[in-house]
C-alpha cells in the first residue's frame, strides 16, 4: 500500500508525519532531538528507511543522525567536518578578509543510488561526502578553492551552501547553490566546479549587474525528467535555465511580488512550478497577510494564486527555502513549512490545501517520501 | 542513577596507578545524546596530577563517543563557546586543559559539571 512520509526539521527538534494515499489523515511522531536545531533531514532514494538528519546547536555543534528504519530510531553517526586544506579566507560583511570557519550542515543530499552516499552542504560554503553511512566526511575541494571563493561574501543567513542537485541523467553532473556567491555546477563528480550565474542580475545589491559571482540564490529545482532545466528562486527574480545553468532568464511574470525562498516541481508535469512570494528583503512575510502559493502552469511568467485552505488573512509567517516539497503520487501533493510551526499539504497539487500539523516550533524543512 | 566507565587519559603509557573515580554531570541534552541518567563515573588510571580537564574529557568522549566535538572542539580542542566547566564552585572554565582538577574532584568527592551557558532563548 503506497504511503507519504514527510520529514519536518524545525527549529526545536525533527518531526514524522506519515499518512496513506489518501493524504488525509496523518500521524505525528517527535520530537526527535528536542531542542536541537534540525536544518535539514532528507531519505535516501535508494532506501527509504535511510535517512540523514542534521542536528545543530550554537551550545553543543553538529550532529549528524541516521535512521534504518524510517525515523522510528536514530543514531548519531560521524560529526567532524574538517576542511580538507589550509581552508584560506572569504569575504565577510564588512569587506574584511575571513577564515572559513565551520558553523552547520545546511543540506543533506543522498545518493540518487547508494543508501551509504551522500552529500553535505555546510556553512562556512563547503560540500562535502560520505560513502560510509555518515561514519566519515571528507570535503570535495574543488568548489571552495575555485578561485572566485576568496571573494564570496555571507548573506544574512551566512554563507551557507544550501542546495545540493544530484543529475539522475548525466552522469557525474551535480549543481549546488550558495548564500551569496550563486550557482555552480561539476561534470566531474564535484571533482571541478565552475560558476554557472549567466543572466542573473544584481542591480541594488552589487556594483557590477552581471558579475560571476556574488548572487543570493535562495534555492534550485530540477525536475528529474528534464535535468537541463532548473528554477531558481532568488533573493529577488524567479529564474529559468533550460542549458543545464549556462544562461539564465525570468520568470518573474506576473508575480505579485518576485522575492521569496522556497521553489517546487510538479513530480509528473516540469512545467508546473510553485513558488511562495514574500514581501521584501526587509519585509519577510507575505504580501497583505494573506498566505498564498502561486503555480505557473507553463514553466513560468504566468502565474495563478493557490489560496484555498490557506489564511488569508492576518498571516505572517515566512517559508524558507528547503522547506517545500512534493509527492510522487499519481495526484501529486504539494507541502511546505512555516516559521509559524504549520506544515501544509495539497493533494491536488496546489487546488486546496489543508494544515496537517500546527503548531510545531518554526519549520526548517520539509521533505516528502512517497513509499510503496 | 550513576553511569560509570573506566579509561585512562589518553596516550598515558605508564604503568597503571592507583584508579581514580571522576564524577562528571552532564548538561541535560548531552545525557540524552550519551544515553545516560543522572551522573557518569569514569574511572580513570595515572597518577593524581595527570588528572586533568583534557584527561577527563579525554576519558569521557572515550567512553562516549557520541560526545565527541560537543564539548569542544574537533580539530583545536578548544571549549566550545558555550560552555562551561565548574567545580567546588569555581568556574575551571578558563583554565589551562592540562592543569589538575581541584583534590575534591580527583577524590570524587565533588562532581565536574559541564555546563550549557545561558544564551539565547
Amino acid at each position: 500500500m503506497t504511503r507519504i512520509r514527510v520529514l519536518a526539521g524545525t527549529r526545536k527538534g525533527a518531526f514524522v508525519l506519515t499518512s496513506d494515499g489518501s493524504r488525509a489523515k496523518w500521524e505525528v511522531s517527535g520530537p526527535h532531538f528536542g531542542g536541537w536545531e534540525i536544518y535539514h533531514l532528507k531519505g535516501s532514494p535508494a532506501d527509504p528507511d535511510r535517512i540523514y538528519a542534521s542536528q545543530n546547536t550554537g551550545w553543543f555543534g553538529q550532529l549528524i543522525q541516521r535512521s534504518d528504519d524510517g525515523g522510528a530510531t536514530w543514531q548519531a553517526v560521524g560529526n567532524e567536518f574538517s576542511y580538507a586544506t589550509d581552508p584560506g579566507t572569504h569575504l565577510w560583511y564588512d569587506g574584511t578578509p575571513r577564515p572559513w570557519e565551520f558553523k552547520r550542515v545546511w543540506h543533506l543530499e543522498p545518493s540518487l543510488t547508494d543508501p551509504d552516499v551522500a552529500y553535505a552542504g555546510i556553512e562556512d560554503a563547503a560540500l562535502f561526502k560520505t560513502s560510509d553511512g555518515g561514519a566519515t566526511w571528507t570535503e570535495l575541494t574543488g568548489l571552495r578553492t575555485h578561485s572566485s571563493a576568496p571573494g564570496w561574501q555571507p548573506g544574512a543567513g551566512g554563507l551557507c551552501l544550501h542546495t545540493i542537485i544530484l543529475d539522475p541523467v548525466h552522469a557525474g553532473r551535480m549543481f549546488t547553490a550558495i548564500s551569496a556567491a550563486g550557482t555552480f555546477r561539476s561534470d566531474d563528480d564535484g571533482a571541478t566546479w565552475f560558476p554557472v550565474n549567466r543572466g542573473l542580475h544584481s542591480a541594488g545589491t552589487l556594483p557590477e549587474d552581471e558579475p560571476e559571482v556574488g548572487f543570493c540564490v535562495h534555492h534550485v529545482e530540477m525536475h528529474p525528467s528534464r535535468p537541463d532545466t532548473l528554477f531558481m528562486q532568488k533573493h529577488w527574480d524567479v529564474m529559468r535555465s533550460d542549458d543545464a545553468g549556462e544562461t539564465w532568464r525570468e520568470i518573474s511574470g506576473d508575480l505579485p511580488t518576485d522575492f521569496g525562498f522556497p521553489i517546487g516541481v510538479h513530480a509528473h508535469e516540469p512545467d508546473t512550478i510553485y513558488v511562495v512570494p514574500i514581501t521584501s528583503d526587509s519585509l519577510h512575510f507575505p504580501p497583505d497577510g494573506r498566505l498564498r502559493v502561486y503555480r505557473s502552469r507553463s514553466g513560468g511568467n504566468e502565474w495563478e494564486p493557490l489560496t484555498r485552505g490557506l489564511p488569508q488573512e492576518n498571516c505572517y509567517v515566512n517559508v524558507y527555502r528547503d522547506a517545500m516539497a512534493v509527492d510522487s503520487l499519481e495526484e501529486c501533493g504539494v507541502y511546505f513549512g512555516t516559521t509559524g510551526g504549520q506544515v501544509y499539504a495539497s493533494a491536488d497539487a496546489g487546488d486546496t490545501w489543508e494544515a496537517i500539523v500546527r503548531d510545531l516550533p518554526a519549520v526548517l524543512s520539509v521533505e516528502v517520501q512517497t513509499l510503496s | 542513577m550513576t553511569t560509570g566507565r573506566s579509561v585512562r587519559p589518553a596516550g598515558d603509557k605508564s604503568p597503571p596507578g592507583p584508579e581514580v573515580t571522576v564524577r562528571v554531570i552532564l548538561p541535560a541534552h548531552l545525557k540524552n545524546l550519551a544515553r545516560v541518567d543522572g551522573e557518569v563515573t569514569l574511572h580513570l588510571g595515572g597518577e593524581r596530577d595527570a588528572i586533568t580537564r583534557q584527561a577527563v574529557l579525554d576519558a569521557l568522549e572515550s567512553a562516549y563517543p557520541v560526545l565527541r566535538g560537543t564539548i569542544r572542539d574537533h580539530g583545536s580542542g578548544q571549549r566550545r563557546a558555550f560552555i562551561r566547566f565548574y567545580a567546588c564552585e569555581q568556574d575551571l572554565s578558563n583554565e589551562a586543559p592540562d592543569v589538575p582538577l581541584p583534590a575534591a574532584v580527583i577524590a570524587g568527592t565533588e562532581p565536574f559539571l559541564i555546563v550549557g551557558a545561558m544564551a539565547g532563548g
